[in-house]
């Protein structure tokens, strides 16, 4: 590697993201791992795409969450589905697993970084084998790590703080949608990229479900927010 | 009468006389010191009565936390409170100025102090220093047209909001009113919402730590509930003792009182210098 940086004009890195997804959010519960993601896809401050899935299938035990740059998650799911493929092929009775398919991300994530040249993303992963959950996340330079609760982007402030307070073990199904639904609701308040239409993908011992889109109800009539300026007149 | 050609500035708002200064020295890598920021937690909410305000107490300088327990509710009137975020000095000084500004008009008028008159006075001081002034405040208190509650940013801008946060840990705090504020909340639900909200600042952001100070508005009333909450106290106490044991053993003592050795001048002349 003699072209170290070189300069920019020779160069094919990438140097900033195009199209873009915001947060993904995932928790464990009781029979597995949920995740929830938007279907937007942005493109600088307008909001270009709106049925962009960001959740897919890995594999028999995974489900992968990505947010960033779009492109480069289709040459992520494009390298993972090779993965898959190959890992079918010997027929041997084993599958990979969450926990390997997440090291396989670290690994090519970190290997990009390394060249100046990364894939614009941060991955959740998650997945349930032999009655093992796991969750994990990936950044686009290579940060790793697993929990119980894990979020991209913007959730990383707005989501974890309340995951941290809500989360407990052994959740159920309808409790866990209604805390992923509460922390997207949040992002949908506060984060300008985000659109109301998101889609839960579930993963459990005996497969995968990502659901059809759906939005999400908010509300906007705080008598303050119809009338802010009362007692107030000319301020705003 | 002679006068300088034409280099008087005219008065009041920034000074920039000094910035080419600046950048000299630092382009020549001299490093500015660093400003004490209360990188923060600072959130208001409306109730049914009044206006609850709320605050971290955390001073850092860069990563260093500068004052465990900071005071970041300033008092401008009795019935008027205000919590800053931003570079601690310009905080208090914006916040002090006003209050006087406010009393002064209380005894011109002789009339209790309206919440937007602080926010006007406020708002204008802050746009003529074009937000060189780093103060983010959250102003809100209760006066006869009603409870008010306001954000004010180091530009100039402002926002009447029902619930508000600023500062480092605004968006950990926002998640918190986001998904759990209501209208109508009373005053023990408002105290526990903010509380709440001060504590997911205090252990979800790095720059903001320590104790929860709460203020309470209502007409008529105030309560500043300074350290309300201390979820962060001071565990380990060492059992051994902080006293040293004695290890040396004293074998005789000898005291020689100088003025044996030393002529000491009662009277007379003292000592050339």
């Amino acid at each position: 590697m003699i072209n170290l940086i070189g300069s920019e004009s020779d160069s094919q890195r990438t140097l900033y993201p195009y199209v873009t997804g915001t947060s993904v959010v995932g928790i464990k519960y009781k029979d597995g791992i949920l995740l929830a993601a938007d279907m937007g896809g942005s493109y600088g401050s307008t909001l270009r795409y709106k049925t962009v899935e960001r959740l897919k299938k890995v594999g028999k035990h995974s489900i992968i969450g990505a947010s960033g740059e779009i492109s480069d998650f289709q040459e992520i799911m494009r390298n993972l589905d090779e993965l898959i493929l190959y890992d079918n092929m010997w027929d041997d009775g084993n599958s990979l697993g969450p926990k390997e398919v997440h090291n396989y991300l670290t690994r090519m994530m970190y290997n990009r970084r390394n060249k100046f040249n990364p894939l614009w993303n941060s991955l959740v992963l998650g997945g349930v084998k032999n009655g093992q959950k796991y969750l994990g996340t990936v950044s686009m330079i290579g940060v790793h790590y697993e929990d119980n609760h894990v979020a991209t982007g913007f959730g990383n402030h707005l989501a974890r703080p309340l995951l941290r307070n809500e989360w407990h073990a052994d959740m159920t199904f309808e409790e866990g949608v209604k805390l992923l639904e509460k922390c997207m609701r949040v992002l949908l308040y506060r984060d300008r990229s985000a659109v109301n239409k998101l889609q839960i993908a579930k993963i459990t011992e005996e497969g995968v479900t990502i659901t059809q889109p759906y939005a999400l109800k908010t509300f906007w009539n705080f008598s303050a927010f119809l009338n802010p300026t009362a007692g107030a007149e000319g301020s705003w | 009468m002679s006068e300088l050609a034409g280099t008087i500035p005219g008065k009041g708002g920034f000074s920039f006389d000094l910035c080419k200064r600046n950048d000299m020295l630092a382009s020549k890598g001299l490093k500015p010191p660093s400003f004490l920021k209360t990188g923060t937690t600072i959130v208001g909410l409306i109730f049914q009565d009044g206006v609850i305000l709320g605050a971290d107490t955390r001073a850092t300088e860069g990563p260093i936390v500068a004052d465990k327990n900071c005071e970041k509710i300033h008092y401008m009137a009795p019935n008027i409170y205000c919590c800053g975020a931003g570079t601690a000095a310009d905080t208090e000084a914006v916040t002090d100025m006003v209050s006087s500004q406010l009393k002064l008009h209380r005894y011109h008028t002789g009339r209790e102090s309206r919440v937007v008159t602080a926010l006007t006075l406020l708002k204008s001081h802050l746009f003529s220093y074009q937000g060189h002034v780093s103060a983010a405040l959250v102003l809100g208190g209760v006066d006869v047209t009603g409870p008010h509650l306001h954000t004010i940013y180091p530009h100039g801008s402002t926002d009447t909001l029902p619930f508000a946060t600023m500062g480092s840990g605004s968006l950990a705090a926002m998640a918190i009113f986001e998904s759990k504020y209501c209208e109508g909340l009373t005053r023990d639900e408002g105290v526990k919402l903010v509380a709440e909200a001060i504590c997911s600042g205090i252990f979800n952001d790095l720059g903001s730590g320590s104790n929860v100070d709460i203020c309470v508005i209502t007409k008529g009333k105030q309560e500043y509930l300074r350290n309300y909450l201390l979820p962060n106290p001071r565990t380990y106490v060492s059992e051994k003792g902080y006293t040293f044991s004695k290890k040396t053993e004293v074998l005789f003592t000898k005291i020689t009182p100088l003025r044996e050795l030393v002529e000491v001048i009662e009277v007379g002349d003292a000592m050339e210098e």
